[in-house]
C-alpha cells in the first residue's frame, strides 16, 4: 500500500511535479475565492488564453517563455481594466474581444514555428511532468508575492469586493486595487501554465473556490478550504496521472470537478439535499 | 470619541456653492451651507430633489462640477474618521461570504488605515455598536440572512464603530419596521450627547419638526436653512414642493409619495 504511494516520489522528475502541482493548487484556490466572489470566472479564462502570443512571442525571439507569458498578462490585465472601465462596450463583451484576438494571434504565431520544441498541446493543457528547477522557483516566488499581497491587503480587498459605497467613503483607491487585482490573477495564471495549462487554469481557478463557497460563511475559512481542495486535487490528481497514464492537468481538474459535484450535492449548509 | 488634534477650528462642516450633476441637468444647483458640529440637520424636499445626491457628494461617491465641501476647513478625505454613510439601500453584495460581525469591523478598518490588524479596542468597539443597535445575538449570522430591518440595524452599527464626527443617513425611517425607526431615533439622541453631526434625509416632516435643531430644504438648491419654525412656511413649503401643496387657511397639507404629512 505504501509502495503505491511512494513509487512515483522515486523519480525526480515527478518529485518536481508535484511541488509545482501543490504550488499551484493552493495558489489557484486562493487567489479562486477572490475570482468566485466578483464574478471574474470568465475573465480569468479570457487573460489564460490571452497570453499565448506572449508565449509565442518569446519563443521566437528565443527569450524565456514565461517571462514572455509574464509579461503578456500584465499587458492583458491592465488591457481589460482599461476596457472595462471605460464603459463605452459591456465588460463581458470587451473581454470576449480581446480573449478570442489575442487567442487566434497567439496560434498564428505558433503555426509558423516548423519545430516541435513548443509544443501547443502543453501550452494548452500543461506538462507537469517537464517542471525543471528554474520553473519551481519562479513559481515559488511568484506564489509568495501574490499570497503576501492578498494578505497584507485584505481589509482592502474585503471592502472593494463587498461594499464599493464603503471603500468610496473610506477614500480607498478602489480603482487601484481593482487593478493590482487582475495582475495578481495574471501572475497566478502564468505559474499554472506549466501544471494545468491555458485551457484548464480557469477550473482550477474556480473549482475549489466555489465548493469551499459553499462550505463556509466567513472568507478565511473559504480560502483555507479552497486551498485544501486545490491541494488535495492537485495530488490525487498527479497519482491517478501516474497509474493510468492519463493528461495530469485534466486528471487534476476531473477531481477538483468530482470533489465539488459531491459537496453541491450533499453539503450541510447551502447543499442541494439539505435545502427545504 | 474624537481625536481632539484632527479638528480644526471652527470645528464644522461647510458646503460653498457646490454643483452636482449627473449628465447635463444639475441635480444640485449652487448649493450653500454650514452645519457646527454635533447639530441634527433633517434634510427634507421633494421626490427627485436631490437630498441622495447631496449626501453621495458629500461622501465623495459623486465629484463636484463647481464648489466645494469642507470638514473642519479642509477637503473630505483628510481625516481618517470622518463621515460615515448610510445610504437609502445598502449596495453591498448579499451573497458574500461575511458575518454581521465582519460587516460591522469592516467600520474600524478606515480608522486602522493600511496594514494594520485590529486590536483590543477595534473589537471592544465592535461589541459595543452590536449591542447598541440590538443585533449582538446576531453577530455570527451570514449577512444574508438578515430582515430589511435588521440589515438596516447591523449598518447602522456599522457607521457607529466608524466613530464618525458626522453621520449621513439617507432615509432611515422609510420601509423599515417599528423597532428599527425606534431604534435609530434613540440613536440620533445618543448621537448628540457624543457631539455628533447628524444629516438624515425624510419625509417624515413631523419628524423633521420635532426631533432635528435644523431643517435643510432642498429643491435642487437651498430653499430655507434654519430652525424647523424659520423654514417650515406656508411659502418655503409651496416653493419646495410646488403643486403638491394644498393651503387650508394656516394649515399646509403636503402630498409628496408616501402619505400625506400635516402641520401648522
Amino acid at each position: 500500500m505504501l509502495d503505491f504511494f511512494l513509487t512515483p516520489l522515486a523519480y525526480e522528475f515527478m518529485q518536481r511535479g508535484f511541488l509545482a502541482s501543490l504550488m499551484v493548487g493552493v495558489l489557484c484556490a486562493i487567489v479562486g475565492c477572490y475570482v468566485v466572489l466578483r464574478s471574474m470566472a470568465f475573465m480569468g479564462d479570457a487573460m489564460a488564453h490571452a497570453i499565448l502570443p506572449g508565449i509565442a512571442i518569446a519563443y521566437l525571439l528565443k527569450g524565456d517563455v514565461l517571462i514572455g507569458a509574464l509579461v503578456a498578462a500584465v499587458i492583458v490585465a491592465l488591457g481589460i481594466g482599461f476596457l472595462s472601465r471605460q464603459g463605452t462596450i459591456k465588460e463581458d463583451t470587451a473581454i470576449g474581444i480581446l480573449f478570442a484576438a489575442a487567442l487566434s494571434l497567439g496560434v498564428a504565431l505558433i503555426s509558423t514555428i516548423k519545430t516541435y520544441a513548443l509544443d501547443l498541446t502543453h501550452i494548452l493543457f500543461g506538462n507537469v511532468l517537464g517542471v525543471s528547477i528554474n520553473d519551481l522557483w519562479l513559481t515559488a516566488i511568484l506564489g509568495f508575492v501574490v499570497l503576501a499581497t492578498i494578505l497584507f491587503l485584505y481589509k482592502e480587498f474585503l471592502i472593494i469586493s463587498f461594499d464599493p459605497v464603503l471603500a468610496a467613503t473610506m477614500h480607498l483607491p478602489a480603482e487601484r486595487l481593482r487593478i493590482l487585482m487582475l495582475i495578481l490573477l495574471a501572475l497566478t495564471i502564468v505559474v499554472s501554465l506549466q501544471t494545468v495549462g491555458v485551457g484548464l487554469v480557469a477550473a482550477m481557478l474556480v473549482t475549489p473556490g466555489a465548493t469551499a463557497y459553499l462550505l463556509t460563511r466567513r472568507l478565511p475559512m473559504m480560502m483555507i478550504v479552497a486551498a485544501l481542495i486545490g491541494a488535495f486535487s492537485s495530488i490525487a490528481g498527479l497519482y491517478v496521472s501516474f497509474y493510468i497514464n492519463v493528461a495530469s492537468g485534466a486528471a487534476v481538474v476531473l477531481i477538483a470537478s468530482l470533489i465539488f459535484l459531491g459537496v453541491f450535492l450533499f453539503a450541510p449548509p447551502r447543499g442541494l439535499l439539505w435545502r427545504r | 470619541m474624537m481625536n481632539p488634534s484632527l479638528i480644526h477650528e471652527p470645528a464644522h462642516l461647510a458646503v460653498e456653492n457646490i454643483t452636482v450633476g449627473y449628465n447635463g441637468r444639475p441635480a444640485l444647483q449652487d448649493l450653500s451651507f454650514q452645519v457646527l458640529q454635533g447639530t441634527r440637520v433633517a434634510v427634507v424636499g421633494p421626490n427627485g430633489a436631490g437630498k441622495s445626491t447631496l449626501f453621495k457628494a458629500l461622501v465623495g461617491l459623486l465629484p463636484l462640477k463647481q464648489g466645494q465641501i469642507l470638514v473642519h476647513g479642509l477637503p473630505p478625505g483628510h481625516h481618517k474618521e470622518c463621515i460615515a454613510y448610510v445610504p437609502q439601500r445598502e449596495e453591498v453584495d448579499w451573497k458574500f461570504p461575511v458575518t454581521v460581525k465582519d460587516v460591522v469591523m469592516m467600520g474600524r478598518y478606515g480608522n486602522l488605515g493600511w496594514l494594520r490588524l485590529p486590536g483590543k479596542y477595534d473589537r471592544a468597539t465592535v461589541a459595543r455598536c452590536l449591542m447598541q443597535m440590538g443585533v449582538a445575538d446576531l453577530a455570527r449570522a451570514p449577512i444574508g440572512e438578515l430582515s430589511g430591518g435588521q440589515q438596516q440595524r447591523v449598518f447602522l452599527a456599522r457607521a457607529l464603530a466608524q466613530e464618525p464626527h458626522i453621520l449621513l443617513m439617507d432615509e432611515p425611517f422609510t420601509g423599515v419596521d417599528v423597532s428599527t425607526q425606534e431604534a435609530t431615533l434613540t440613536l440620533l439622541d445618543q448621537l448628540r450627547e457624543h457631539n455628533v453631526t447628524l444629516m438624515v434625509s425624510t419625509h417624515d416632516l413631523n419628524l423633521a419638526m420635532n426631533r432635528f435643531d435644523l431643517v435643510l430644504l432642498i429643491n435642487h438648491r437651498v430653499i430655507a436653512f434654519g430652525t424647523p419654525a424659520q423654514v417650515f412656511t406656508p411659502e418655503h413649503i409651496s416653493q419646495a414642493f410646488g403643486k403638491h401643496v394644498l393651503a387650508f387657511g394656516d394649515k399646509v397639507v403636503v402630498d409628496d409619495c408616501c402619505p400625506p404629512e400635516m402641520f401648522e
